[in-house]
This record gives structure tokens, sequence and C-alpha cells, in this order.
């Protein structure tokens, strides 16, 4: 087996296992009833993730991803509930909004040679900011296009329902999946996670590539955000706080390398749904605080981290391995 | 227009051509007016020491830099070549040293990307592999073209790199050190596919260290130095030893032998080397240095001579041999070992790896003797600045404080401070890597009557130097590396630059020339 698969097929056994333990002991949990709100209720984390598998692929990160959400949550609430603009129109505002603010973030991130952690590290309290200054309360959000929206869902055999937001996550990582293995572009974005001073030797257009992925990234935050605008019915400033972090945690868990070059799209979706799986055991056990959540998901990563090191830096003639100390 | 047509034709006996090309850095004149022609196949050997302007060249005909006069022909008409990229488009391909493709993707995907087929939009991977397995076919490599390239050997990824260079330019291939890193048979394999490839009528220009693979394999040789063209020549017409003259420069004569200083037999034994050596660094030397010694080191740029420095003082540690030092056995397997044992080091870099650009000249001199010290016998300002003031004088570095920036002296100044830097922590023994490089001639008047004077002090020294003469004037001892080895230590009288270049040369391999 490649190299690169083995964490994404340690993720799915785990996600086997652990699944598989979990009905044993709540056998409800097999029921298509739990596996339809497992996806309506990871949506919108689901489609930002696909974003930011992009990225930590091209060896970057981002860490906007949550505020862009709680902004595009507000900025949907306010032209729909305040200013009377039909959600259609709204949606498309706030996804060209993200678009530029995610081309802009690019554009500093590749011409002035500033660190991506830092950049998006100021578009983070940049979007937070700005939602709080449109709105400090939440607004709810009455219109009956989102009442149609909230019907639209597919009823699956045993009682369980397939939500439109659970359809969209679904589409969108199968369209992040063809553009990541499939076109130019996805393969420039591994490229550039590989080795950058390479990329551009071969002729990879570094600076168009890198934009075109925060580009990506924050344009898919707001649909995550539209998502759980539809998922919450109103718009929150402090909507999504951290969301960015669990983004990162489903990325990794999912198989991608932390530094770049290496990972998969349906990796992140696996993980996703891991975490997804952990939560719905907590709340499924009733006992447990819902802290523990946190706590498997730190075991988790911590687990992927090593795993990862283990296989990249012990099997690998000719590659880049951690410096010797 | 017809005068025109006729000198296109005439001039095409060159695909790519520079005509007069002068590159200019601030003050300094990387090339001056260089002419260089490179013919379809023909493997053409470029060499150069360091600083001789051969990388400069190179990234003219690449397109990575602009000339500031001269041209660039290819195929006989002038172009102007914006970037690497712009090059490829007129043919002309580039394999680095440092293997520059992707070793966390496919072999496929690194000889196609920017090109990959597609079909509806999408990459064509049962295409991209097909075309890469019968691609590499030509190549000689028989592997599954889906694999990732770091699972690959560095010669395979070495030829990858041919393959795609070859495929998307196809005219001239140059090759910039290509064989630094691989072994003697990889070396053979790859000096295969450079015979293929010139039979086909590629024009392939060769940079590289090692003088037996310019012989093994090229051509004609053109030589640069100090950024001038030296010669370019048919290489059946020229010996070894006319090679390294003409790399080394100087016209130099086999007349006016110096002798070197005496050897002072009555002087104790400081450093005793046995077997000492690195993997993949320098194979094991033996080397005993006296107090009071100078020990030159000659040899061509990548013959070893840094690597040995860097062994001795530990930043790369000896990996076998054993060290005495004062008759009682020593172990340097770090810089602070070393420095601990009275070692001090000038690296070769000056910027990189000497000078802390942004630090004062006094912190710079205090820098390694309070390295020394430890952390908690922190040197007062008072004490630091009668120490920098104490140097600052006897090394007669001229600054206009002690507490400005060393980035901002010139690069003679810059040198005596690192001197100075070493010579605070008292040290027992000195390794100065290409001391006087770069810097102008008064300063360099001054390096070498400090060495001098040191070693009268009864420091033992070793000095690498590309400066033959000097090498010979300073020296008690000559110590000649080659292809990692030390293959000679020259001793006594009637020593001149002649006799180090003969010993460069030398091939063991074959009868004296």
């Amino acid at each position: 087996m490649k190299r690169s698969l083995r964490p994404l097929a340690a993720t799915a056994v785990i996600f086997i296992i652990a699944y598989g333990l979990a009905v044993l002991q709540f056998p409800n949990m097999l029921s298509t009833r739990v596996l339809g709100n497992f996806l309506t209720d990871n949506a919108f984390l689901g489609i930002a993730a696909v974003g930011m598998t992009f990225v930590i692929i091209s060896g970057g990160i981002d860490l906007s991803v949550g505020a862009v959400i709680g902004f595009t949550g507000v900025l949907i609430a306010v032209l729909t509930s305040w200013l009377g603009i039909h959600p259609l129109v709204a949606f498309a505002i706030a996804l060209g909004v993200a678009a530029l603010f995610g081309a802009a973030m690019g554009f500093t991130i590749h011409f002035l040679q500033v660190p991506s952690f830092i950049v998006t590290l100021a578009g983070m309290f940049l979007a937070r900011g700005g939602a709080s200054i449109i709105t400090q309360d939440s607004v709810p959000i009455k219109h009956e296009f989102y009442a149609t929206l909230g019907d639209l869902m597919i009823r699956l055999p045993g009682g369980g329902k397939l939500s439109f937001i659970g359809m969209l996550m679904i589409l969108i990582f199968l369209g992040g999946a063809l553009l990541a293995h499939r076109t130019k572009f996805g393969s420039y974005v591994y490229a550039l996670g590989g080795n950058s001073v390479s990329a551009s030797l071969m002729g990879v257009p570094v600076a168009r590539t890198t934009v075109q992925i925060y580009m990506l990234s924050s344009t898919l935050a707001a649909l995550a955000g539209i998502v759980f605008s539809l998922y919450t019915s109103a718009g929150y400033p402090l909507a999504a706080v951290g969301v960015e972090l669990d983004a990162i945690s489903a990325v990794v868990i999912g198989g991608t390398l932390l530094t770049g070059g290496y990972g998969f799209v349906l990796g992140t979706f696996v993980g996703v749904m891991l975490l997804g799986l952990v939560q719905t055991y907590i709340i499924f056990d009733g006992t447990l605080s819902s802290w523990w959540t946190k706590i498997v998901i730190g075991v988790l990563l911590f687990l992927f981290i090593v795993l990862q090191r283990v296989i990249f830096a012990a099997s690998a003639p000719g590659e880049k391995s951690p410096e010797k100390v | 227009m017809i005068d025109k047509g006729e000198r296109r034709m005439a001039d095409s006996q060159y695909v790519l051509e520079a005509r007069g090309v002068i590159k200019i850095f601030g003050s300094q004149t990387a090339l001056d007016s260089v002419d260089f022609g490179l013919r379809r196949g023909e493997v053409h050997a470029l060499l150069g020491e360091n600083g001789a302007g051969k990388s400069t060249l190179i990234k003219i005909l690449t397109g990575a830099y602009q000339p500031d006069g001269g041209q660039v022909l290819v195929d006989g008409a002038p172009v102007t070549l914006d970037n690497p990229l712009h090059a490829q488009t007129h043919g002309i391909g580039t394999v680095y040293q440092e293997v520059n493709l992707l070793p966390n993707r496919s072999v496929a995907e690194n000889l196609y990307l920017g090109h990959q087929p597609t079909r509806f939009g999408l990459v064509d991977h049962r295409k991209m592999e097909r075309d890469a397995r019968v691609l590499l076919t030509r190549y000689g490599l028989d592997l599954d073209p889906g694999s990732e390239l770091g699972s690959h050997s560095v010669a395979v990824q070495q030829i990858v790199a041919i393959a795609r260079a070859v495929e998307l330019s196809g005219k001239v291939l140059i090759l910039d050190e290509p064989t630094a890193s691989l072994d003697r048979n990889e070396v053979e394999r790859l000096f295969e596919v450079i015979g293929d490839l010139k039979r086909a009528g590629l024009a392939i220009i060769f940079i590289t260290h090692f003088l037996d693979q310019v012989f093994a394999i090229s051509d004609r040789v053109t030589v640069l130095r100090n950024g001038r063209l030296v010669e370019t020549q048919v290489l059946d017409a020229l010996s070894r030893t006319d090679v390294v003259r003409l790399m080394l420069g100087k016209d130099i004569a086999f007349s006016g032998a110096t002798d070197l200083e005496p050897e002072n037999p009555t002087t104790d034994v400081l450093l005793q080397f046995s077997g000492y050596g690195r993997k993949n660094g320098v194979a094991p030397f033996d080397l005993t240095i006296h107090k009071g010694e100078v020990i030159g080191v000659a040899g061509l740029l990548g013959s070893g001579r840094t690597e040995m420095a860097r062994i001795m003082f530990g930043a790369d540690p000896a990996d076998q041999g054993s060290l005495r030092v004062n008759d009682k056995p020593a172990n340097v397997r770090n810089t602070t070992d070393a420095i601990t044992l009275g070692f001090g080091f000038c690296p070769e870099d000056r910027k990189a790896e000497g000078i802390l650009g942004d630090l004062s000249v006094r912190e710079n001199i205090i820098i390694a003797l309070q390295g020394k010290l430890g952390w908690f016998k922190a040197l007062n300002r008072d004490e630091q600045l009668e120490i920098a003031g104490r140097f600052g004088e006897s090394m007669d570095i001229r600054a206009a404080s002690l507490d400005m920036p060393v980035k901002l002296l010139s690069g003679g100044n810059q040198q005596k401070v690192i001197l100075s830097r070493w010579l605070a922590t008292d040290p027992a023994f000195l390794i100065l890597d290409e001391p006087t490089r770069g810097i102008d001639v008064g300063a360099h008047a001054e390096i070498v009557r400090t060495i001098n004077r040191l070693r009268d002090d009864g420091m033992a020294m070793v000095v690498i130097s590309s400066e033959l003469d000097e090498v010979v004037a300073y020296s008690s001892r000559i110590v000649v590396m080659r292809d990692r080895k030390m293959v000679a230590e020259l001793r006594g009288k009637n020593i001149n630059p002649g006799v180090i270049v003969q010993a460069i040369a030398n091939n063991p391999d074959e009868a004296t020339p």
C-alpha cells in the first residue's frame, strides 16, 4: 500500500472499530436516523474542512474559517431579516465577499511572504470583529425559503432523513475529491505542499494557485456559514468559535500531513465522521460530560500525528525527513 | 536581408550562444564580456572555481538573471529570456544539483506536471502513466510511473528530472552538478543517459567539480575565472594539469620555487588525527600538527577541503578514527567540544556562517568567548568593550564605532572581526577556510601577515585557500585534497604552485601526463 494511504487506512479502521463498539453498546446508533443526523449535524464542519484540506495539503493553514462562518451567518441574517433581501441573493453576496476576503489573504501570503498562520490569524480577528460590529446579538432568520430548504430531504428506509445540508456536504466532498485528484489545480496544490521552490521551477503558477487556495477555503467557509445559518435559522457573531480547530483536527485525523504535500479529501470526510461519532456517543451515553469530546479528539489527534511521523519519517529514501538534532 | 539570412546560417553552428555577456552585482562584475557557444550534439563542460561566474552564466542562459550587457542567442537569433520557464519554451531545460522535483508525487506527475494530458477537462491519469512508462523505458528505467518519486534513489530521480527537462524543452540540457550526490555506479548510469542524449543531437552543458567526470564525457570545455572567459577548448587537446592550471590561473610558473617554512621538530605535537574521517564527508586521513605550524590545504572546490575543516571542528563530527590533543585522547562530537579544546573555525561563507550581521562589532567579537565561558559568567559591558577595543586595535578593524552593525563593514574588516572573535578565546588551534576570499588587496595582505604573526606566536593553524601563491607563502606543510581524499602531503624545499597543481591534477588511475 502507498505510504500516503496508510494514515487514511488507519483512520478508516479506527472509525469502523469505534462505530462497531458504539453499536454494540447502543444498537440504536446503527439506525438511519442517527446516520442522517450525523451528516446534518456535521455538515458545516465538513464543508469547511474540505477547504481546510486544500490549504493544509499546500503546506499552509487557515485560522479564519470559524470567524468567516460566524461573519457569513450575521451577514445573511442582517441582509434577509433587516434589509429584506432574498436569501439566495444574500448567499451570493456572502460567497462573493468571502472569495474576496480569501483572495486578499492568499495575496498577502504570497506577495508579502508572510506565513499563512499570521495572515489568517489577522483574518480571523477581522472577520470576527466585523461580525460583532454589525450586531452583538443573535439575529433570527425567518424566511419561507429557509423553511423550504429545511423541508428538502430524502427519506431513508428506517425512518432516517438525509437533509439538504447533509446532501450538500456530500456533494462538496465529491467535488473536492475531483478537484484535488483529477485537475491541474489539484496537482499544483500538492506540488506547493511538496516543495514550493521545485514547484515554481517546474512551472507551477505559484502566485495564482496560492490565491486560489485561500479563496477556495474562505468560499467554502462561507458556504459552511450558510449551512450553519440553515441549521440554526439565525446569525450570531460568536457562532462557530474554534471551528477552524475542529476542521484542522478532522483534516489531520483524515490522513493529511500537517506539513503539506500528502492528503485526501475523502480522508477528511472520515475524519469529520469520526469526530461526529465521538460526539454522538457521548450524547447517547448521557452521563459523560461533553468535554470528554475534546479529550477524545485530543488523544486521537495526538495518535495520528505520531502515526504520521512514524510512517513518513521512518521509511523514506531521498525524502524530506525530520532534521537530525 | 539576404546578408542577415546568411549570417544566421553561419551562426547557427551554435544552438545556444552568449556573446559578450556582462553581469554586474553592485560594485562587483560577476561576468565580464564572456563568450560561450554550445553546439548541437556535444557535451560541453563548464569549469571554474567558486566565484568564477559559472552559476551566473548559467542563470543568464536559463533566464533566471538578465544580462547587463551582451546577448543571448538561440539558433543564431537574439532572444530575451524572461525566466526559466520562458527559456524552456526556447528549448532550454535545466537539471539542478538538488533534484528539483516533487518527492511527494508520482513519477508520472513529476514528468508531466503542468502539461498533464486531460480528458473532458480532467487529468487523464491512465494516459499520463502510459506515456510515462514509454518515456522512462527510453531512459532505461523500468519502474511503476504511479509510484511516489521519493521512494526511488536520487539517481533515478535525477534521470526523471532529465527526462522531464528533455521532454519539455528538447534542444539544450543544462546539468548543474548532477553527480554531486551519486555513487560510482549511478554516475555511470547517468553518463550512459547523457551519451544517448548527445547522440540524439541534444546540446548539453555539464557543470561539475570532478575532473575525472569532465574527461569521461565532455567534448569541449570552457573555463571561467573571476568572471572572465579563460579558454574554450576541445578537451582532447588538454591534459588534466592544463585544466587545473586554467582553473586556478595566474599562469602558474613551474619555476620560482619557494621553500616552505622549515618544520621545527623541537616544538611539541599539538594534534594527531589518525584515520580521522566521516562517511560521505572525507575519507580517513592521518595528520599531525605541531604548535607554531601552518598546514595549508589545497584542492579544487568540492575536493573535500571544507569538509575536512568541518570534521576537525566537529561541525560534522568524525565517525571514524581518533584524535589526540597534547598527547591525550580527545573527542570532538560537536563544536562546543572543539571550542573547549581550544579550537577555532572561520568558515568559508562569511555572510551565512561567520558574521552575525545585525549584531555590533563588539558583540560579534565577544560571542565565541562568551560561549566558551557559559551562561553564568556574563561579560559585562566594560569587559566587552575592553576586549573588542583591544582586538579592534591590534587587528586594525576599521569601523566607525564598535557598536555599529557588522554587516556595514567591508569584507576584509568582517573577516578581521571573525578572526578577532576566535583570537579572543585564545585558541590553540585555528582553522581558516578561505580567509582571503572576496576581500581587497590591502586587507588581504594584512590577513596573511596576521597568519604569519600567529604562527610565530606558536599557534597551530589549518588554512584552506585556492590562492596557491598565498598557501605557499605561509604554510609549513601543504595537504592536497582530491575527490574527498587527502592525496598528498607536500613538505620541504622547492615547493611552488606548479607542484601543487600537479598534485591536484594527478590521476592515480593513469600514468603521469
